[in-house]
């Protein structure tokens, strides 16, 4: 028994294809409840008021734009030494979610930053790199598009994701590397000072673990279509050549 | 509803936007499934059928 055997596109899809719907809906259902949790039953911030409501939406949305892009990392590293094509194809489903991810992040950091800080934007380390961050899932999923040859653009899209995890990481720690900047700290910490209020942080928690599932869902949804988009045009090929 | 105060208009043009996203999201990746299953079932048949 080995990891490996995923790499095999029918293994691949026997395997997830059944769990399919089972995580769709418990992603559904805690997206659900951490937003309806969080929405109607914490109370307002004693600073921020009833804009910390956002922070149900924004931080399970920024936590996915980086880890998906550190998914496409390591995906596109198993490409890259032992050639899976699965691997190619997760990453390729990945990207459109984690750029959603992104728009979604810093758009409701806008939306909050406007009352909050008196600005929709600053050129502040962390929004700076997550807007470049969007910038390099826009590149990547135009280069997939622009390449026929489906190795090929396996080959390229890989090395320009190896480049944007520099901003994947800047984006994580912005905060930290640069003492400056509007944007504050972590949210989520072991630290409990540090932490955020535990009546804000337990609906976090199942939001954040909606939106975990939601992108697992997503990216095995999405690697399927990418399976079957590629197998047809296998056919199609020899079709042609008939 | 809650009483969101003068945030109301901030909290509530996040939730939808954000959710506006999630759902044209999922709903492009499930329609782009469906479409892609259903050419590749027609593109086997026709293999199929030419033997």
């Amino acid at each position: 028994m080995s990891i490996w055997q995923y790499a095999n596109p029918k293994k691949f899809m026997d395997t997830t294809g059944p769990l399919l719907p089972w995580i769709g809906g418990a992603s559904l259902l805690c997206i659900v409840t951490g937003l309806v949790w969080g929405f109607f039953f914490t109370p307002d911030d004693y600073r921020q008021g009833s804009t910390v409501k956002i922070i149900y939406l924004h931080v399970p949305s920024a936590l996915m734009a980086i880890n998906a892009w550190f998914m496409m990392l390591v995906a596109s590293l198993i490409w890259l030494i032992r050639r899976h094509h699965v691997s190619a194809l997760a990453a390729k489903a990945a990207a459109p979610v984690g750029a959603t991810m992104t728009v979604i992040a810093l758009l409701t950091g806008a939306i909050w930053g406007q009352p909050m800080w008196g600005t929709w934007w600053a050129w502040d380390p962390r929004l700076t790199s997550f807007l470049v961050l969007f910038l390099f899932y826009l590149g990547y999923m135009a280069l997939w598009a622009a390449i026929e040859n489906d190795d090929t653009a396996a080959d390229l899209t890989s090395i320009l994701c190896l480049v944007g995890s520099v901003f994947a990481v800047l984006s994580r720690y912005a905060v930290n590397f640069w003492n400056q900047g509007l944007h504050q700290g972590a949210s989520l910490s072991l630290d409990k000072e540090e932490n955020v209020a535990d009546v804000f942080y337990y609906p976090l928690l199942v939001s954040i673990a909606g939106f975990v599932l939601l992108f697992i869902f997503l990216v095995f949804l999405g690697t399927h279509t990418e399976i079957r988009a590629r197998r047809m045009r296998a056919l199609l090929a020899r079709e042609r050549m008939v | 509803m809650p009483d969101l105060g003068k945030y109301a208009d901030a909290v509530l043009s996040s939730y939808a936007l954000s959710l506006l996203l999630v759902f044209a999201l999922v709903g492009w990746a499930v329609m782009r499934s469906r479409k892609t299953r259903a050419a590749l079932a027609e593109v086997e048949e026709r293999m199929k059928g030419r033997g």
